[in-house]
């Protein structure tokens, strides 16, 4: 399972794969660095109407917003690219960086008036080990592997590009869409089945007895 | 006198649950690893590979373990926070005996006291009531060693044929079933078969929460264009962006199950040459469907007839395909019916013994398919045997070196040892790796049960909520405190390895078993110096029978990450997958199908008790909670259990969502938070099962028992819910801001 020098290997975000169990979350916090802290961000997008759930770990953007707006010069990149927490010597907690970042992912911990972010776990990718979070996820909407791992395993197209506004950023995590080959996605296309609208067939009367 | 000693409060002050939120030594603690055991997750049948970071005889962390085949490395929530169960500040250290006056209402004795008490009253009341009067309760947590020891344990030291098992609130039904269709009782896939199938239909199961690992098998079968079929009555996680969804009324699953074979053999969507070749009976299961038209299933079940159709249609078109089902359909007065009428599916398109075929329980708890193997069930003996069966009986006997006439008949199952505690037939009880004041059905019924014994001993690592009633409390000893083996989901057994030893005074269970036998005088044969020799004698006393592990060692189980059973001979690669070329367990190598009518649940919504009810699991805990519950991130998640319900039904009640309801059954009530979402039918609510006392689901539940496997009606119960006044804000921290208020 280790990656050698050669591997190159990538992280990936399938958000349609998640399960929403959690299983991320409690192991960021196992990562020797994070020291019980979880750095990984899991949202519920709306439980009133659906199961669906969102990780987002740090995208660790090729130009991170958050070093750009940084006034003490706390945050820096790695020589593969990884960005990193503050550091606690220069991070003046302004929090500057949770405000700008376009993902959300920041985290301000004011027990330590310092802000901490998912790192990839550097001590494991260092060693040519997955992340925590990639390591365990059960449904693999976290996934880690080269690219051509991915190519020859799962559906769907990788996208690194994002434009938020008038700022674009590139990123060094993918996430996964549907198939860019088949052009522009359309986001209100509905729902592989045509169930979703309407689970329990209550529009046809009979989902109630 | 078997009553709980002090009140509720002052039990959980000393005994917990308490929650442990950090390894040994805190966060902070930069500890040296000593050492890291390859073992396996004990929280569900599918047994991950998990290592476990051990140091000065305490665990202390984990690492995934990327080399085990089944899961790669992958864990769920509880798989990650498994490790916190050790040193934990509610463990068992001494032997205690129930005592009003002392803290806690228990006072710690010595283990020769301990003993000689419980061997003083199994022989008081078998010889004043007679040896059945005494009984036996065990679980599937335990390893496939505890699980034979136990079945020899309770037939030639305690005399009694009262021995049953958790499972039998389980996996029974499953079992039942593919015994009665195919002749055995295990999976027939490794589950490396699903991500063949063209089609995937997962029938009364929430993978994602219960057996999240599975998920990702699944997820691979639909990267290679396999359509997905969830047929439940929520949107479960998985049915999120499945291709089909089949919102089943509870209870109703063999009326569709009948429909999709009624429309298989209308639209000649069958392998007759499978059909003919391979099993027996295809015209009685046909003759008993052929009213059962879709129009008439989508009255019953509430399934649109269109989505029945279409289900049949992917079932019976599709070169390979899945039926993956769990306590869903299991669960019920009719949970062997229902397997049956899955099978039936299966069999009638010919999909099983091939790559990518058949329709496979998925085992639920942590070693729920070797547990129920090895004779520790009231109607079994080794090798998956028949107790009932003179042949079984003295292939046994023979190699536990006793006369046959020496063990014992059938016994009773569970629910019917916890009735005939309640009505004094049975007056003894010794548990072990069983929670029945969570587990079982009618919770006050059971409690009353409890308090009626005579003598009630308890073996644990922690005071679980049916211990709080017993005499005498005897330590015992954690998963990653013993050596042995396991069975998964898949069939495959897989060795269980000791990281540390039992803490205190606490022992392994085995030790404390054989001990008692010693006591009882009744140790002729049961003489084992470690697990080792019990599962050597296990192999041997399973030649022959179904579940054959003749030629499985802890060495090859080891070296090649698993064994599938059966192994019947020394150097048997093991068996993966079941029945190729069509060959089924029955004497004459067919299958049977089974004609099943569609009756009602024993308990139907009426004006009274308008609303549905069905019970379940969530991600983060397991089972009673005897261990889940005590572990901080996993009580985070989801710390108590709340009442799903839809807007509509909502609505009509009055309730927004997080409104205290009051939920009621003809057998109790409880209040509880109202989680108002649209993914649940409008006539039914969801509330888990995993807490005792009043946020016990299982007061309402009823002892509603299937005819063939015993099992309780967990999954159906009408009830009435009420607005009870008061709430609580139930979205938390981690939803999104996209509305206000309620939807």
């Amino acid at each position: 399972m280790k990656y050698g020098i050669d591997d190159a290997p990538v992280f990936v975000i399938d958000a349609s794969r998640c399960i929403g169990c959690e299983a991320c979350v409690s192991a960021c916090m196992e990562c020797g660095t994070h020291r019980g802290r979880s750095l990984i961000h899991l949202d519920h997008v709306d439980r009133g109407v659906t199961t669906q759930a969102a990780p987002t770990v740090c995208m660790h953007c090729e130009d991170p917003t958050c070093a750009q707006v940084c006034p003490a010069d706390a945050i820096k990149q790695t020589e593969t690219g990884v960005v990193q927490s503050a550091l606690k010597s220069r991070c003046i907690g302004c929090s500057n960086c949770v405000l700008a970042c376009p993902f959300g992912v920041p985290n301000y911990i004011a027990e330590l008036d310092q802000m901490m972010k998912c790192d990839l776990c550097t001590d494991r990718t260092s060693e040519g080990n997955p992340p925590m979070c990639a390591s365990v996820c059960p449904s693999e909407a976290l996934w880690y592997g080269t690219p051509d791992e991915f190519a020859q395993n799962r559906r769907g197209s990788l996208v690194r590009d994002f434009v938020f506004g008038r700022q674009s950023v590139r990123t060094k995590v993918f996430m996964v869409v549907d198939d860019v080959t088949d052009g522009p996605l359309d986001a209100l296309a509905g729902s592989p089945g045509d169930w979703l609208d309407d689970p329990f067939g209550l529009e046809e009367g009979i989902g109630t007895s | 006198m078997a009553r709980q000693p002090i009140s509720d409060e002052e039990l959980i002050e000393r005994f917990g649950p308490h929650l442990n939120e950090e390894p040994p030594g805190g966060w902070d603690a930069d500890i040296e690893v000593d050492r890291v055991v390859e073992t396996h997750c004990c929280f569900c049948g599918q047994q991950c590979g998990i290592k476990l970071k051990v140091h000065k005889n305490q665990v202390v962390g984990f690492e995934p373990w990327y080399d085990f085949p089944f899961n790669e490395g992958k864990l769920c929530v509880k798989g990650v926070k498994r490790y916190l169960q050790g040193s934990h500040p509610d463990r068992l250290l001494h032997p205690m005996e129930r005592d009003p006056s002392a803290p806690g209402g228990f006072r710690a004795v010595s283990w020769d006291r301990a003993l000689d008490r419980v061997v003083g009253e199994i022989q008081r009341i078998q010889q004043a009531y007679g040896d059945d009067a005494f009984a036996m309760l065990s679980g599937v947590s335990l390893t496939n060693e505890k699980s034979y020891l136990i079945g020899k344990f309770a037939r030639l030291a305690l005399h009694t044929a009262n021995l049953d098992y958790n499972g039998r609130f389980c996996m029974v039904s499953a079992g039942a079933g593919a015994k009665k269709a195919l002749g055995v009782d295990r999976a027939p896939n490794p589950w490396s078969d699903i991500p063949l199938a063209d089609v995937v239909w997962v029938a009364g199961s929430n993978v994602a929460e219960t057996f999240p690992i599975t998920t990702s098998y699944i997820w691979r079968a639909r990267d290679r264009g396999a359509r997905l079929i969830v047929q439940d009555p929520r949107v479960v996680p998985l049915a999120r962006t499945a291709d089909l969804f089949l919102p089943v009324r509870p209870g109703s699953d063999s009326a569709l199950f009948g429909a999709v074979l009624h429309t298989l053999i209308r639209r000649d969507w069958l392998d007759h040459a499978f059909i003919d070749a391979h099993t027996v009976d295809f015209d009685e299961a046909a003759a008993a469907v052929s009213d059962m038209t879709p129009r008439w299933a989508a009255g019953i079940t509430g399934v649109p007839a269109a989505r029945i159709e279409q289900a049949a249609e992917w079932w019976g078109t599709s070169a390979t395909g899945m039926l993956l089902h769990a306590r869903g359909i299991e669960q019920q007065s009719k949970g062997v019916e229902n397997v049956l009428a899955a099978i039936n599916l299966g069999l009638a398109t010919g999909k099983y013994g091939k790559p990518g075929c058949g329709v496979t329980t998925i085992t639920g708890q942590g070693n729920g398919q070797g547990g129920r193997e090895h004779g520790h069930k009231c109607d079994q003996l080794p090798g998956n045997r028949d107790i009932t069966n003179p042949e079984h009986r003295a292939a046994v006997a023979q190699v536990w070196g006793c006369d046959e006439s020496e063990i014992p008949g059938k016994g009773l199952a569970a629910e019917e040892i916890i009735e005939a505690i309640h009505d004094g037939t049975i007056k003894g009880l010794l548990s072990i790796c069983f929670n029945p004041v969570v587990s079982a059905p009618d919770t006050n019924f059971t409690t009353e049960a409890l308090d009626r014994l005579e003598f009630y001993a308890v073996i644990d690592f922690f005071l679980n909520d049916s211990a709080v009633h017993a005499d005498v409390v005897l330590p015992g000893s954690l998963h990653e405190e013993d050596e042995g083996t396991a069975t998964s989901g898949e069939g495959r057994i897989i060795k269980i390895n000791a990281a540390v030893t039992p803490p205190g005074e606490a022992r392994l269970d085995w030790k404390i078993l054989l001990d008692i036998a010693r006591r009882l005088g009744r140790d002729e044969h049961l003489q084992y110096r470690d697990t080792r020799e019990i599962f050597d004698e296990l192999c041997r006393a399973s030649t022959g029978g179904t579940a054959d592990y003749t030629g499985a060692t802890w060495e090859r189980i080891e070296a090649e990450h698993g064994l599938f059973w059966p192994v019947p001979s020394v150097g048997h690669p093991g068996t993966p997958r079941l029945f190729e070329g069509g060959r089924f367990f029955h004497p004459d190598g067919k299958a049977r199908f089974h004609p099943v009518p569609f009756r009602e649940s024993a308990e139907v919504v009426d004006d009274d008790y308008p609303v549905w009810l069905t019970t379940g699991r969530v991600a983060s805990q397991y089972l009673s909670g005897t261990q889940t519950r005590r572990i901080g991130g996993l009580v985070e998640q989801y710390p108590e259990p709340l009442c799903e319900m839809h807007p509509r039904l909502a609505e009509s009640l009055g309730v927004i969502d997080g409104d205290i309801v009051s939920v009621s059954s003809r057998r109790g009530e409880m209040t509880l938070p109202a989680h108002v979402v649209s993914t649940i039918r409008p006539d039914t609510v969801f509330i888990p099962f995993h807490w005792p006392g009043k946020k016990s689901v299982n007061q309402l539940t009823s002892r509603a028992l299937d005819p063939i496997s015993r099992m309780p009606e967990f999954k159906v119960a009408a009830v009435r819910v009420v607005r009870a006044g008061g709430g609580i804000p139930i979205r938390d921290a981690r939803d999104l801001e996209l509305h206000e208020g309620p939807t």
